[in-house]
């Protein structure tokens, strides 16, 4: 159920079902399913422990699911048992080449630390996607400046604040041109007065049309930006919907009171 | 020296002595006087008729590091790294191997080799007659092999922590950008670990510079061994020592420089 009003125009970004995940005994997601059409930004809430860098991290296989199947723009990535009873890429071709084009941002920014930021934008557009090393470098200066870092491209990461090292990993991501952009509350490791920044300037890609799935514990910042709003409770969304509707009007009691924490 | 100043935890400022040269000022000015010294008053005849032997000494003493430390280091990454991410039948064999030899001397590795594995050749018709015999019969490729095994010993010890320490986080992030596990390991993994072994290396390398001598034992001809020579044939006793012993030093020195070079801990947020 699609809620942008031109959901006849857009297709699918991504697509999953039946989307599960134990570790051992201990069944974390319990079957979910999800579109983004292109340009979506879909916002992922929920409590600590309900899943969510769980469910985000079986987009892109970083974490390995017990069932379910993922169609990232329009092609299902096929899959096979891991011998762990869980699923694996059954292509490491496939799997590389779309993950490629899925940029993951990390809540602990995760940018290599013994590579300029200019190193860092360019590494996948240069040796995954095969890009020219020059335009690569225009490429990069271009984002690097886009997101208010242009004169620090080849400061190494350790130099930066967590607020202008988020940004870099944002720029990283948007090197790849993604077909959908992954966070994982990417401002909840920073120190309150660099995560405006930040919001800052994932509100403009979302202005911009990019297609994200975003979890995140920032609700003014969710109503704001996204144009779905799922919420993630033991395993399973409890409730979705446009930003409006669930925030003004949440249906259930734990929703209601999961927002509650945040007034 | 301003080290004193800083705070206590910073892992960070282990790394920077490396840049750091080893002699000071006082250091050399102390050398100098004791060249002096003993120039002025000690015999150093012997010299004329040695140096071509003390020479060659050198060389091979300089080879012998050079030689073992690179064949050792090739083999410690592999060692080191397959302890991090096994799997257990590489992981297993790998972690013993570095074990049993890090907890046998040196000294002993090198007799087992040469007087043992040596002397299993020499019954052996087949390897006698062998092209590989006249090879087999020196002494230094026991020394070689010895030293290049004790090394890389140590060494996968060094990688194995250096691969483990590298923030796991980073190594995802270059997974979701679609790295192949090659080139994870070539562009991300293997030089953040070397850059994180790198200030353990230029100790254990010294360590492998003084472990040389011991190859004198085994009749190759490096220069501790050549001190000896002069030592019996001249009835000197402290001049030939404390020639090679400015010569460890200035050894050691140079084992610093060219590590300060492979330096890049340029990266590395200096400690505040
Ligand atoms: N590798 C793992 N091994 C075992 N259990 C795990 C693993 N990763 C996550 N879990 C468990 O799965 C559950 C969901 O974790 P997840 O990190 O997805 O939650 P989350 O919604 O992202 O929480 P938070 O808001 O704290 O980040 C938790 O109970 C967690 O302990
Ligand atoms: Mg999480």
């Amino acid at each position: 159920m699609s809620l942008s009003s031109d959901a006849v125009a857009s297709p699918e970004a991504l697509h999953v079902e039946g989307i599960r995940k134990s570790f051992g005994s201990h069944e974390v997601l319990k079957g979910i399913d999800l579109t983004a059409l292109q340009g979506d930004v879909v916002a992922i809430i929920g409590g600590s422990g309900s899943g969510k860098s769980t469910f985000l991290r079986c987009l892109n296989f970083l974490e390995h699911p017990s069932a379910g199947t993922v169609r990232i723009n329009g092609e299902d990535i096929s899959l096979k048992p891991d011998g762990h009873g869980n699923l694996a890429p059954s292509s490491g071709a496939q799997i590389r080449r779309i993950r490629s084009r899925l940029a993951m941002v990390f809540q602990s920014f995760n940018l290599w630390t013994h590579m300029t930021l200019l190193e860092n934008v360019i590494e996948a557009p240069v040796r995954v996607l095969g890009l020219e090393r020059k335009e690569a470098v225009l490429q990069a200066e271009d984002l690097l400046n886009r997101v208010g870092l242009g004169h620090k491209i080849h400061e190494y990461p350790s130099f930066l604040s967590g607020g202008q090292q988020q940004r870099a990993a944002i720029a990283r991501a948007l090197a790849v041109n993604p077909y959908a952009m992954l966070f994982d509350e990417p401002t909840s490791a920073l120190d309150p007065e660099l995560v405006g920044e930040v919001l800052k300037v994932i509100t403009a890609l979302a202005e911009e049309g990019r297609t994200m799935v975003l979890v995140t514990h920032e609700m003014a910042f969710a109503r704001e930006v996204a144009s779905k709003v799922v919420f993630l409770h033991n395993g399973r969304i409890e409730e979705q919907g446009a930003p409006a509707e669930l925030f003004g009007n949440p249906q259930s009691e734990r929703l209601a009171r999961f927002l509650g924490n945040f007034q | 020296m301003t080290d004193a100043a800083k705070p206590a935890l910073q892992p960070v400022s282990v790394l920077a002595p490396t840049k750091a040269p080893a002699l000071g000022r006082w250091g050399w000015i102390i050398l100098g006087a004791f060249a002096v010294y003993a120039a002025t008053t000690m015999r150093w005849d012997w010299l004329l008729d040695y140096y071509p032997k003390l020479l060659w000494g050198l060389l091979a003493t300089l080879l012998l590091l050079v030689v073992t430390t690179a064949l050792g280091l090739a083999a410690a990454i592999p060692l080191g790294f397959v302890q991090v991410v096994g799997p257990r039948w590489l992981s297993v064999p790998a972690r013993t191997f570095c074990s049993i030899i890090r907890g046998t001397p040196l000294l002993l590795q090198l007799w087992l080799l040469y007087y043992g594995l040596g002397s299993v050749f020499a019954a052996n018709p087949e390897i006698r007659d062998s092209a590989l015999w006249p090879l087999l019969r020196q002494a230094w490729p026991y020394a070689v092999i010895a030293l290049t095994v004790s090394y890389a010993a140590y060494e996968g010890e060094v990688f194995r922590g250096a691969f483990a320490g590298v923030a796991k986080g980073q190594l995802e992030a270059a997974q979701s950008f679609g790295m192949s596990r090659w080139h994870i390991f070539r562009r991300i993994w293997l030089p953040q670990a070397f850059n994180r072994a790198l200030p353990t290396l230029v100790g254990e390398t010294i360590l492998q510079l003084k472990a040389t001598p011991l190859v004198a034992t085994i009749t190759v001809m490096d220069v501790y061994s050549v001190a000896a020579q002069v030592r019996q044939a001249t009835y000197l006793t402290y001049e030939p020592l404390i020639l090679i012993s400015v010569i460890y030093v200035l050894f050691a020195l140079l084992i610093q420089r060219a590590f300060a070079a492979f330096s890049t801990t340029r990266y590395m947020r200096s400690p505040r």
